[in-house]
Formats: structure tokens, C-alpha cells, sequence
């Protein structure tokens, strides 16, 4: 299960990369949610997949005994994901105004420095 | 008033009021006194950090008394302490020059709660005791740049947030992977316990791998060489309250950090940390000054000026010697009221003349007497012109290097310190010295006065600069006592983790 995450982290980053390299905002936008789930799953992954183990003290004892799933890079994740989801909210509402102002999502169309040095 | 609250202050100041800002009747009035207020208590709250921390040593606090490394900390040392100091007095001079230059329409919108937001984040990264509330806060910081940046939503300012927004999300994407990372391989994120902890892990080579993540993504975050592309593509498009406020306090949080992880966790592999530290620091004073020289446009060209003084920061960082350290905590705060006093006067010009071109500029000295001062003396400070601040900064820097031994640092400091200087003269040449251009129409401007409100921020940085600069010995005393807090993480982890060992 590790290696088949694994791969699938390394897909999603590779993925990701590729989408900022390309021209179009929408694309860019989405390589960034590419590359955040990428790295959610990349926490996931890394602290151990458990399955089965609750984190939960056993009656009688004082502390946990390995294996337990921990519970910490989950909300890792969850904190992650709400901050990328607001992050890429405004995003795409910054996305949705360059559209507007030039009527593409070619980032060249957006472009202000060539006209600037023309002058 | 006990020191642990003293140090949560700063983040309920500032977020509390941007709360409060928003609730208020959407005019200028009440916000724009809200954020002066707000820092001015920021300003009051870090001086008395700064004094408690002085005198009784690094104070922290366990939110909620969840004992650390499980619950939440906030920690002050002196140098975090004397930042929080800086931040409120930064927050201060850009909060009256905005209330001073901008138009009340926008005073009346979202920006003060934002500012504020942006201030909170910062001081929240400054005081954070783990690594995961660095990223947290960071962001929080980040979420209210991007805003700040795009609020006008002129053309240019959507391609500069556009690309800044994808850059610094792509960094915090890289910081979030190192500190997973570094959960999965040590098991804890605070900092104290992660000191204590990495050195006994017996994986230093992962421990390295990961410290380049961190090293990546600060680096992106502080804008050093080759990560540095997102800072003159942005910085020169939203007005000039806000750049100064991104020039003051943005990439200070990557040195910072970068100076906090690899003083105190990855110690593992100083020398090869050094040497690319060195060489990164290096190559940043390099290309930022040149990337200046080509410039026209004043506030493009103090952009990468911005980025040629990031780079003495790290070099400085990268000698991790005491006197380099010392240095480095000195040049941090001459420089961020250098910087922020050219980025001031900027944009007192472009008011006066309405455009930041120099091309279109010119006989500023005689039309503006005042501003031609204000402009000079900051000019020649980051130069390291003495007898202002920068002088003793850059001194620190260069002497710290040659103690070391490095003589490629010291030279390169040298030279770069002649070239920054060869660029404030080409801004002094072009838009105070020469004849004004022919073709544009010259109307009698009245020079401004302290009345307009846009000089006396400036004319405080300015102070600040001679102050610092002919009373040297207690900054440099104070960076010296600081550095040697980063230098020995035993007294900051004994204050974080109590008895513990």
C-alpha cells in the first residue's frame, strides 16, 4: 500500500509541476491543487499507514502501545487543506478578474512589462 | 502583567482588531484610528518584551497549559523579541502614511483589517515555538499579502499577485512536505524538543535531506538566489504604503527563519549547511545589485535592492560564527528601516511628480528641498556610507567575514556595498539632480510639507538611521546577547521544556 501511495504522490507532484509550466491561469490553478493534495498524501504516507489501530489508551494502561495510528499528521492535513482551499478561493477569484480584464487565461495576455519598455 | 501574556499580545492585538475593524461602519475614520491604535499598544507590547527578555531570559508560554512538546508554545528570545519591537514601529510608520496617502475610499474597504492580518501573521511567525504554527502563520501572513497586493486590481497588479500567489504557494507547498517530513522521521514539531531530539536520531543524512526542504522553502520565502523571481515581478505594482510594509516585514520572516531552524535543529551537518549558505548568500548580493543597475523605474530597482541585502543576511547566516550572527541582527534592523525609508520617500516622489519612472523625473532637489534630504541620508545608509546605520551593519557583516577567514564574502560585500552606492546615485542623479526632461510639461509643484502627513514617517526612519548609526554600541550589545542565544539553544530549549532534559 506505501509503494502504490508512494507512486501516487510522485504522479500528483509530476502532475503538478507540469500544469504551473503551462500558459493557461486555470491550469497553473490547478497544478496548485495538484500539488497540495500531493502533499497532504505525502504526510499521509510518510507517518505510517495504519489500519485498525485506534489511538485510544487501553483500559487498564497509561499510555499507548505501538502500533497506533497517530493522530497528529492527520490534522496536519486537515489544517493544510483548509488553508489551501481558502488560499486557492482567492486564487481563482484573481483568476476570474484577469479573465474579465483581458478575456483569456493566457498568462502572455496579462502581460504589462513588454508594453511598459516599448514606450 | 505576567510574561506569558505579554507574549500571546501580539497576535490577539493585531487579529482582534482586524475582527473588530471589519465590524465597524465602513469608513475611514474609525478603522484608520482602530490599526493606529492597535500599533501603537503592538509597539508598547514588544517593548516590554524586549525588556522582560533582557532582564530575566527567554520567556515561553503553553497555550492552554498543554505542556510542551504536545501542546501549543510561544516562545520570545531577543531576537524575536526585538523583531516583534521592530514589526509594531513598522506597523506604526505604515499605518499613518497610509492614512496619509491613500484615498479614504480604499481607507474605508478591507485595507487596515488586512494590514493588520498581515502584522498579526508576522509576529505569530516571530514567536511561534513549533514548526507546523511557522507554516500556519506564515500563511496567515501570506493570505493577507496576496489581498493587499491585488486590492486595486489594476492590470498589472493581477499579473504581479498572479505570479507571486503561484510562486509562494508552490514555497508553502515545499515547507508543508519538510514538515511532514521531519514529523515522520523525529516524531515532534516543536522546536525546543526537535533541538533535543535530531541530534540523537542517528539518520543525519535524512535529517540533511529534509533541512534542504527547509532550506528551499525559505529561502523562496526571503528571496535569496536562485528562488528570488517573485519579489521584482510584485513588489512595485500596489501603492507605496503597502510595498514598504512587503519590503519591511515579508522576507524578513524567511531569514528569520532560516536563522531559527538552522541555528537550533539542523546543526547535524553544519559545514555543508554553510557552504551552501555562503554561496546562496553570495550569489544573492551579486545578482540583486546588478539586477538594480538596469533598472529604471525607482521602485523596481530598490526591489532588488531588496533582495542584494537579503543576501548579506545570509551570507552572514552562513558564517554562524557569534560576530556573524551579531552582524546579522544588526543589518536585520538597520535594514529594514533603510529599505523602508527609500520605499517611503518613493512614494512621496511619484506623488509629487505621479509617475515612478526616472526617466520622467528630475530637479527634485530644488522644487523639494526636505524630500531630496529625506531620500539622501537613507540612501547612503544602505550604501554604508558613514556615520548612519548602515555603515556599522555592513561593518559587522565584513568584519564577521574576515574573522572567518572568508575572504570571497568580504570582497563581495565590499564591491556590492560600491555598486548599491552607484545606484542610489543613479536615483539621486536622475530624479533630484538633472534638468527636469523637456518634453513634459513642468507645472509649479508646491514642495511638500509636514503637514501633508507623507514626510514625518519618513522623517522618522530617517531618525531612526542616524540614531542607530551614531549610537551604535547598545544595537550592537543588544545583537551580541542575542546571537549568543542562538548560538546556545540550551537556555531556549531549559525555557520551553522546563525541567525536562
Amino acid at each position: 500500500m506505501e509503494l502504490f501511495l508512494a507512486i501516487t504522490v510522485g504522479g500528483l507532484f509530476a502532475a503538478g509541476f507540469y500544469c504551473l509550466m503551462l500558459h493557461s491561469i486555470v491550469r497553473i490553478a490547478l497544478g496548485l491543487v495538484l500539488l497540495g493534495s500531493a502533499t497532504n498524501l505525502l504526510i499521509f504516507t510518510i507517518n505510517g499507514l495504519q489500519r485498525g489501530f485506534a489511538p485510544l489508551v487501553p483500559e487498564g494502561q497509561e499510555a499507548l502501545s505501538p502500533p497506533f495510528a497517530d493522530p497528529v499528521p492527520q490534522a496536519f492535513i486537515l489544517t493544510a487543506i483548509v488553508i489551501n482551499f481558502g488560499l486557492l478561493a482567492l486564487l481563482l477569484v484573481l483568476v476570474h478578474r484577469a479573465a474579465q480584464e483581458t478575456g483569456t487565461d493566457d498568462t502572455r495576455a496579462l502581460r504589462t512589462e513588454l508594453k511598459d519598455s516599448k514606450q | 502583567m505576567t510574561p506569558s501574556a505579554l507574549l500571546s499580545l501580539p497576535m490577539i492585538l493585531c487579529l482582534g482588531a482586524a475582527a473588530t475593524g471589519l465590524l465597524t461602519p465602513s469608513r475611514a475614520w474609525p478603522r484608520r484610528w482602530l490599526a493606529l491604535m492597535t500599533m501603537v499598544s503592538l509597539s508598547v507590547v514588544g517593548a516590554m518584551l524586549l525588556v522582560t527578555v533582557r532582564r530575566e531570559g527567554i520567556q515561553s508560554m503553553q497555550v492552554g497549559g498543554w505542556a510542551a512538546p504536545f501542546g501549543i508554545t510561544l516562545v520570545a528570545d531577543l531576537l524575536s523579541a526585538l523583531l516583534v519591537l521592530v514589526t509594531g514601529v513598522m506597523g506604526l510608520t505604515v499605518v499613518s502614511y497610509s492614512a496619509a496617502t491613500l484615498p479614504s475610499s480604499k481607507e474605508a474597504g478591507a485595507y487596515y483589517p488586512l494590514v493588520l492580518v498581515l502584522v498579526g501573521g508576522v509576529c505569530g511567525a516571530f514567536l511561534t515555538g513549533d514548526l507546523f504554527n511557522l507554516f500556519v502563520w506564515i500563511e496567515v501572513m501570506l493570505g493577507a499579502s496576496f489581498v493587499l497586493l491585488a486590492l486595486e486590481a489594476r492590470q498589472e497588479q493581477l499579473e504581479a499577485s498572479i505570479k507571486y500567489m503561484s510562486l509562494s504557494l508552490m514555497g508553502s507547498v515545499v515547507l508543508l512536505c519538510a514538515v511532514g517530513l521531519l514529523y515522520g522521521a523525529a516524531g515532534t514539531l516543536n522546536l525546543a524538543d526537535l533541538a533535543v531530539t535530531v541530534p540523537g536520531l542517528g539518520t543525519p543524512n535524512l535529517m540533511t535531506a529534509v533541512s534542504m526542504f527547509f532550506l528551499v522553502a525559505f529561502a523562496l520565502k526571503a528571496g535569496a538566489f536562485p528562488l528570488f523571481f517573485w519579489l521584482p515581478a510584485s513588489y512595485h505594482t500596489p501603492p507605496a504604503a503597502v510595498t514598504t510594509l512587503f519590503s519591511a516585514l515579508l522576507t524578513k520572516v524567511g531569514v528569520y527563519a532560516l536563522a531559527r531552524v538552522f541555528t537550533l535543529v539542523f546543526t547535524q551537518d553544519a559545514q555543508l549547511t554553510s557552504t551552501l549558505l555562503l554561496v546562496m548568500g553570495g550569489l544573492t548580493m551579486v545578482t540583486g545589485v546588478l539586477g538594480a543597475v538596469a533598472q529604471y523605474d525607482m521602485r523596481r530597482l530598490l526591489s532588488f535592492h531588496i533582495i542584494s541585502q537579503i543576501g548579506y543576511l545570509i551570507a552572514a547566516l552562513g558564517l554562524l560564527t557569534r560576530s556573524a550572527l551579531t552582524a546579522l541582527i544588526a543589518f536585520l534592523i538597520h535594514y529594514i528601516f533603510a529599505k523602508s525609508a527609500l520605499f517611503l520617500v518613493s512614494g512621496a516622489t511619484a506623488r509629487v511628480t505621479r509617475t515612478y519612472d526616472l526617466h520622467q523625473m528630475g530637479n527634485l532637489y530644488r522644487t523639494q528641498p526636505l524630500l531630496a534630504a529625506l531620500f539622501f541620508i537613507p540612501a547612503l545608509s544602505l550604501a554604508g556610507v558613514p556615520p548612519f546605520s548602515g555603515f556599522f551593519a555592513k561593518l559587522a557583516v565584513i568584519q564577521a567575514a574576515l574573522r572567518a577567514e572568508n575572504w570571497i564574502i568580504a570582497g563581495t560585500a565590499v564591491v556590492v556595498g560600491l555598486l548599491t552606492l552607484f545606484s542610489m546615485m543613479k536615483i539621486w542623479r536622475e530624479a533630484f539632480w538633472k534638468a527636469p526632461p523637456e518634453d513634459q510639461p513642468q507645472e509649479p509643484t508646491r514642495p511638500l510639507s509636514l503637514g501633508d502627513g507623507v514626510l514625518g514617517p519618513c522623517m522618522a526612519m530617517t531618525l531612526f538611521m542616524v540614531v542607530l548609526g551614531l549610537g551604535a554600541e547598545p544595537l550592537l550589545e543588544l545583537a551580541d546577547a542575542a546571537a549568543g542565544q542562538l548560538l546556545n539553544p540550551e537556555e531556549y530549549v531549559r525555557a520551553v521544556l522546563g525541567g525536562r532534559p
